[in-house]
């Protein structure tokens, strides 16, 4: 039986079933945990579930919570080998409203394998920014208007974040490498303890781009090192993604409608050369040059 | 204390719905150019295309090729992008054509 299934709600071109049957294919028969937002939307209607795996959707801010007491409960019954745990939340529902609870997770230090699925804003309800929203993003909550190109604040930098708790295994992957996603799932799963795994996944809706057009655009983000994919065992930085012929940022700004106001604002040029220093900084950072 | 199942979906429940009828284009596999590598599959984000034998080549290996399910497909035309062979073109639907 499949772990994830056709007929689920998702727009086409969306990123996030390539993220979760990647993950899944990596985990195998596993527990999952949803926090509210686009994937549980898309796959978990009544009479509608897309999911082969156990499934449980709770509310917006507890799944890590509720992961945390499947794993413990699976402990406590001598059932920890039928299978991981395993948690999906959007980016809202991880660096805003849910960061209390993912945080408790990490300081318990269940054995749950925790997947971010970022796509860069509340996309469910229409594109407004959260906590992991890149600066110069025009979102409903931060329009580009005379005065502000979008939003002022940076992304927030939940492996750094994950890191400090001292999470066992922490990553970035991005939809454009499914297979890479698929590998990474399998090795945090080597590990007992908290995971964490953000994946960088393109909304066609939100970003406002062609369908056709998601992958190459979630292949420029990791091209030009806006989104570098990372992994981290231990609290050491053990592989990335090298990067050849490194590319500006504005190839991956200009396919995208929430930037395209930063080519017209008086500010724009501003934001454009701020992300480009957030490229260059990562690169320096991680060493992607290669 | 009785407890009864509450809001409990069977698995893969979403295999009824077609989502087939959603797209106003549908990708066409062009059977010589397939290579059976499987990238088309890896990324399809309607879990819609599996590889499928069509037979041997010349050495006697089994031959496989890309099939796309098109009950599921909507048609958002990834796998004609990360296809590097060039052996899936997208094609405009009956219905929507001018």
């Amino acid at each position: 039986m499949k772990l994830f299934g056709s007929g689920h709600g998702a727009c086409p071109g969306c990123g996030l079933p390539i993220a979760v049957k990647s993950v899944l294919e990596g985990t195998g028969p596993c527990f999952v945990a949803n926090a509210t937002g686009c994937l549980e939307i898309i796959s978990s209607q009544y009479g509608k579930s897309a999911w082969g795996v156990p499934y449980i959707h709770s509310v917006f801010e507890n799944s890590a919570a509720v992961a945390a007491g499947i794993e413990a409960a699976l402990k406590a019954l001598g059932r920890k080998d039928e299978g991981p745990v395993v948690v999906f939340a959007g980016d809202g529902a991880t660096a805003d409203i849910g960061i209390g609870c993912l945080s408790g997770m990490f300081d318990r230090g269940h054995d749950i394998l925790y997947v971010c699925l970022d796509n860069e804003a509340y996309q469910n309800t229409g594109n407004q920014q959260s906590g992991l929203t890149p600066p110069g993003s025009n979102t409903t909550t931060t329009p580009s208007g005379k005065v502000l190109p979008g939003k002022i604040k940076p992304k927030k930098d939940m492996v750094s974040i994950a890191l400090a708790h001292k999470a066992v295994y922490v990553a970035t992957a991005s939809v454009a490498y499914p297979r890479d996603i698929t590998r990474k799932a399998k090795r945090a799963l080597e590990f007992e303890g908290p995971k964490y795994l953000q994946i960088h996944s393109v909304c066609v809706t939100g970003w406002g781009v062609d369908g056709k057009q998601a992958i190459p655009v979630a292949k420029l983000a990791v091209e030009t090192a806006l989104y570098p994919l990372v992994e981290y065992e231990n609290g050491q930085l053990v592989r990335v993604k090298k990067i050849k012929d490194r590319k500006p940022v504005e190839e991956y700004l200009k396919l995208q409608r929430r930037f395209r106001h930063l080519f017209k604002h008086p500010k724009g040029k501003e934001v454009i050369a701020e992300l480009q220093k957030i490229a260059d900084e990562n690169a320096k950072k991680y060493g992607l040059d290669a | 204390m009785k407890i009864t199942l509450g809001a409990v979906s069977r698995p893969l429940e979403s295999l009824k719905i077609k989502t087939g009828d959603w797209g106003t284009e549908y990708p066409v596999i062009i059977e010589e150019n397939c290579k059976g590598c499987g990238d088309c599959v890896v990324y399809c984000p309607d879990l819609c295309i599996e590889l499928v034998e069509v037979g041997k080549d010349e050495k006697g290996k089994v031959r496989k090729v890309a099939k796309v399910n098109y009950d599921y497909c909507k048609g958002c035309g990834t796998c004609s992008v990360v296809c590097k062979h060039e052996a899936i073109k997208m094609e405009i639907k009956e219905l929507y054509r001018g």
